[in-house]
């Protein structure tokens, strides 16, 4: 019997029994249904975070000179404390570096903290208040929605000009045009000069709350103790050359501190890898718990299909052995219950992959978490889907294959 | 009275080429655990072209036996069996299932129609086997429904369908395949009388177009209908009579 008349022959007994079939199915429905959901969701995530997290939190081919590195999980109080001993970073080291290196790159200094911003009677409590220079917002990738970023003169001459971010303006000025008038922070008048684009939020945390100021202006002094910054920002035009700036700022540093050779650095050259390599962590754990809950409910998934496929033979012996009295060879019987078995979980599986389609999309709706389809996951489902099918039909199918004709012909 | 055939056949000959069915001393015994079931102990018959034959015996006498022997569906535990010209005594599984595809034309008792398929694609069943396309079996079935005179009930599943109506069915799927013998097992034990009779003619007609028809039953007046009953007892073949025409 060719394949496609067993495949035939399976869909209509599927048909015929819609209630018993949709049972055996189940559990194959919902192994690929899991395996796909739970794979978006982690697909999801890392796309997010090696993508949006890390450009937005540190910028493309960017590093950061800090005392400490930015994103730091499980440190130990030990090492933290060690950190905080540490010299801070001077507006000294910035220019020694921004001359030392032979790459071009462009560079930020950068200095932040909560403070409260105020126009008129309004406030805008939390903001993040950045003292930083003109190439920040490059660096970050901070486009101005209206306006202009303040300028290099600006920052040298330390002007009270302001960018303000989305939340801000909206929270202070609401829907009146805020370029040109004056908002306070730390008692000191700003002149709004620009408003950056909406940012949006990440993992649930809003990136709208910020005021960006120049480095050198009077909220220098908020932020910071004189002569000291938080980061040095320094952005290459691409990975090797950030690695070949990378080397040379380390040695500027080294020798600036007088650091011997066998001494520790005691600062950091940040980059997007630490949080990136700490997420890669959480996938692993969550790459090696899946499989299992996936494997689970496929094993209870064949074991109901081999079930099923038994009860199926049984309740079919008759019409095995008119088969094979009209000519079906082993290998036609063989093949018809393998089918069956292996449609059955075929079909499990495309419902399976629609509900994790489904399950994908909705996830997506209403939580922050990021998901999207892995075309990886889809394929694993039907394979796995139908992988499962066939070695579930092998052992019922090779009873009704091995059936004697006889013996079948005369059961009831 | 033409004298029975199978008293010259000697092992290592071959049959007659207008021999269909040929057995040699043909043993089958069942190993029962404690006992040794010997169903038969040496059957001899052999059955020309186009012969109408009743296997008739009490139960116990072999026939069934005999009757699964002769279709292919058991192997014997000595002995020969020539059908249609070929050894089939000694083949293997997959063989005896291609040789029933192709040589054989069962009829069951109870029809053994399949319940969800609609009567041409139960006489298509063989020809699937047979690895036909799609196209020639429906053609072919068509014609093998039009013999047994159910033309206009193709798309009738079993259950919209008379008892004789079904063993119709069943005598086209038998037929399909243009097999060398037509088999029944008591063909009419589940029919009445007058469906029985009806039964009968297709047979008789099938006969009289060259159709080879060897038939089991225990029913004195079906084997009537015969040409030619062969009766066993314990095992053996008792008598082998031919009827005057």
């Amino acid at each position: 019997m060719p394949i496609f008349e067993a495949l035939r022959l399976a869909l209509q007994t599927i048909r015929a029994q819609k209630l018993k079939s949709g049972f055996s199915l189940l559990g194959v429905f919902i192994g690929v249904a899991s395996l796909i959901g739970a794979w978006s969701i982690a697909n999801g995530v890392n796309r997010y975070m090696t993508e949006k997290f890390a450009q937005t939190l540190y910028g493309v081919n960017t590093f950061q000179l800090r005392r400490q590195p930015m994103f730091v999980p499980n440190v130990p109080d030990s090492v933290w404390r060690s950190w905080r001993r540490r010299p801070r970073i001077r507006f000294s080291d910035a220019e020694a570096i921004t001359e030392g290196l032979t790459v071009p790159v462009i560079t930020a200094w950068q200095s932040s903290d909560n403070v409260t911003v105020s126009f008129a009677n309004k406030e805008a409590r939390d903001i993040d208040l950045t003292a930083a220079s003109e190439r920040y917002f490059d660096i970050k990738n901070l486009r101005i929605a209206v306006g202009r970023a303040f300028t290099g003169q600006e920052n040298r001459s330390g002007v009270p000009v302001a960018v303000l971010g989305d939340a801000v303006a909206q929270r202070l000025f609401v829907d009146r045009p805020p370029l040109g008038r004056n908002v306070r922070i730390g008692g000191v008048p700003y002149r709004v000069v620009g408003v950056v684009e909406k940012q949006g939020s990440l993992m649930g945390f809003p990136l709208d709350r910020f005021v960006v100021v120049p480095a050198l202006s009077p909220a220098q002094n908020l932020v910071n103790p004189p002569g000291i910054l938080d980061a040095f920002l320094v952005k290459a035009r691409s990975d090797p050359e950030m690695r070949e700036a990378m080397s040379q700022a380390e040695g500027i540093m080294r020798s600036r501190r007088h650091l011997r050779p066998q001494q520790d650095d005691n600062f950091v050259l940040d980059t997007s890898e630490g949080i990136q390599r700490f997420w890669a962590g959480i996938s692993r754990i969550l790459m090696i718990v899946m499989p299992g809950i996936v494997i689970v409910s496929l094993v209870i998934g064949g074991i109901v299909i081999m079930n099923i496929m038994l009860m199926a033979v049984a309740e079919r012996t008759r019409e095995i052995g008119l088969r094979k009295s009209l000519g079906a060879r082993r290998r036609d019987v063989l093949r018809q219950f393998l089918a069956e078995s292996t449609a059955i979980a075929a079909v499990g599986a495309a419902f399976g992959i629609v509900a994790g389609i489904g399950l994908t999309l909705l996830i997506n709706a209403i939580s922050p978490l990021p998901a999207s389809v892995s075309p990886t996951s889809v394929i694993l489902g039907v394979v796995m889907g139908a992988g499962v099918g066939v070695v579930a039909g092998v052992y019922p199918a090779t009873r009704a294959a091995r059936l004697d004709p006889i013996a079948a012909l005369r059961q009831e | 009275m033409r004298p029975p055939l199978g008293q010259q056949f000697r092992t290592g000959d071959t049959p007659l080429p207008d021999v269909i069915i040929l057995t040699h001393k043909l043993t089958r015994e069942y190993d029962m655990g404690s006992e040794l079931v010997r169903a038969l102990r040496g059957v001899s018959v052999q059955i020309r072209k186009n012969e109408y034959v009743a296997v008739m015996g009490p139960s116990g006498s072999g026939k069934s036996t005999l009757m699964n022997l002769v279709g292919c569906l058991d192997t014997p535990t000595s002995g020969e069996y020539w059908l249609n010209g070929q050894k089939v005594s000694d083949l293997e599984d997959d063989e005896l299932a291609r040789i029933r595809n192709k040589e054989i034309g069962f009829v069951f008792q109870t029809f053994n129609l399949l319940p969800r398929a609609d009567a041409l694609h139960n006489v298509e069943l063989p020809l699937i086997y047979a690895g036909l396309s799609a196209r020639s079996r429906r053609a072919q079935a068509e014609h093998a429904l039009e013999r047994v005179g159910l033309a206009d009930r193709m798309d009738h599943k079993p259950n919209e369908l008379s008892g004789g109506q079904r063993q119709r069915v069943a005598i086209a799927r038998a037929l399909v395949n243009e097999p060398s013998i037509l088999l029944a097992d008591e063909p009419t034990g589940n029919l009445d009388s007058t469906t029985s009779s009806e039964i009968m003619g297709v047979f008789a007609e099938l006969h009289r177009q060259g159709q080879t028809v060897v038939m089991v039953t225990h029913e004195q007046d079906i084997a009537a209908h015969a040409a030619r009953v062969i009766t066993l007892r314990d095992g053996l073949v008792a008598t082998d009579q031919l009827k005057a025409a």
